[in-house]
């Protein structure tokens, strides 16, 4: 076995720089040491973050005690987007540098890109109810979501599709990269068409429009969630490719 | 002779300029359709049929809205305005908490023949600001901002506002 595993570990080039971690091995062994502290990191800003948001930070003079779904409405929203930006750059590694460390991270964002929209769409429904009057409205931003969430499952679905495995990863990455123009549509669709959904509270050229002891615990929730996003993608990812090296290792022993 | 690496990222850059180009193009023709609701200017200036279920969006006008009550039924009348016109609307049921004078509104519905919009919904739309209510409290009390008129200040103002004056 120990054999097979040199065997296999000296048929990747070892480079030297940046590109040492685009061998699946170097990558599992950076994995394993960063993944546990990017967990716990993860687990210490979501528990300020929420008990924070939750039970220090005052109410909004409108919305009262409703605003407090903010706190993870918008890191969901945040990470529903990003997580579908780390898709397409996997796709572009994909498809043009034909990575396989792309592929399988890929497979594994997509799941959970699709878990977080579904949970940014559902938080947002139990947010819009009490305060607009209504679940869901067909604007603009909440379709454009929805439209987000469908690219996901087809992302999922596509990649796992065919018999060969390498023609899904390659359908996937190209419906990755197509998907992207649904990024700026989100963002600006409450600027550019009106909306029931307000515009961002954020912008590059003004104060943010949330008073500070509300934007504070948001702030720690949106790095929180985002670290969490990190290590559940790594976790998945590391089993991914132990999966694979087994894979490979029973057709090598077959042989 | 082209890398083939390099060939890809061609054709990849080529596919998507050509694409975001159509979209673009899709997006902008299909504009007028994107939009939520339509503003009581827009409605005035441009009737519609009166079977025709419209949204029309805009801040209730302060001092405009009248409670009343049809038996058991709430029943409520106001205006909403885009600052260039007003429209009259009437609406029986219960209204979102947010409703009040100074928030902005969508109503779903149709206009009758009398400039009356008659909702079956109403939906409250807030503004991207969020702030405890002692400063919305001290933002009143400065007499620069009432929340009747229209939406808070900016927020990098709010300190430079409620600083005592001396």
């Amino acid at each position: 076995m120990t054999e097979l595993k040199q065997e296999m570990a000296t048929t990747l080039p070892a480079k030297s720089g940046f590109t040492r971690f685009a061998n699946p091995k170097n990558f599992s062994k950076l994995v394993n040491t960063l993944q546990p502290w990017i967990t716990l990191l993860a687990f210490i800003f979501i528990t300020i973050g929420v008990v924070w948001g939750l039970f220090f930070s005052p109410s909004d003079w409108q919305q009262g005690d409703s605003v407090r779904i903010m706190y993870v409405h918008v890191p969901f929203a945040m990470l529903a987007s990003g997580g579908y930006f780390a898709l397409a750059v996997c796709g572009l590694c994909s498809l043009i540098w034909r990575h396989p460390l792309a592929d399988l991270a890929a497979a594994e964002i997509g799941p959970v890109g699709a878990a977080i929209t579904a949970l940014c769409l559902i938080t947002g429904s139990i947010w819009g109810k009490p305060m607009w009057g209504t679940w869901w409205v067909w604007d603009a931003r909440l379709t454009s979501v929805l439209v987000l969430f469908f690219l996901y499952l087809g992302h999922i679905t596509l990649l796992r599709a065919f018999d060969e495995p390498q023609k899904g990863y390659r359908a996937a990455a190209i419906l990755a990269l197509v998907g992207t123009f649904d990024l700026p549509i989100i963002k600006f669709s409450v600027q550019w068409w009106n909306t029931l959904h307000q515009p961002s509270s954020f912008s590059l050229t003004h104060a943010p429009a949330i008073a500070l002891p509300i934007l504070w615990p948001l702030i720690f929730c949106t790095i929180g969630f985002a670290l969490a996003f990190i290590a559940i993608v790594l976790i998945r990812l590391q089993a991914a490719i132990l999966e694979h090296h087994i894979r490979h290792l029973f057709i090598v022993m077959e042989k | 002779m082209m890398k083939r690496k390099t060939k890809r990222l061609w054709i990849i850059v080529a596919c998507m300029i050509g694409l975001g180009l159509a979209l673009t193009l899709i997006l902008s023709a299909f504009s007028s359709n994107l939009v939520y609701f339509k503003a009581p200017s827009q409605i005035i200036n441009h009737p519609t049929d009166q079977n025709h279920i419209i949204r029309l969006g805009g801040m209730v006008i302060n001092g405009s809205v009248r409670h009343s009550h049809q038996g058991q039924t709430p029943m409520i009348q106001f205006q909403v305005t885009d600052g260039q016109a007003a429209v009259e609307v009437h609406f029986t049921g219960v209204v979102p908490d947010l409703f009040r004078e100074g928030q902005s509104v969508i109503a779903i519905g149709r206009m009758k023949s009398d400039n009356v919009f008659i909702a079956n919904e109403i939906l409250a739309k807030h503004d991207e600001t969020y702030m405890p209510k002692d400063v919305a409290d001290a933002l009143k009390r400065s007499g620069k901002w009432d929340p009747r008129y229209g939406p808070p200040p900016d927020s990098a103002r709010w300190n430079h506002m409620t600083k005592p004056e001396k």
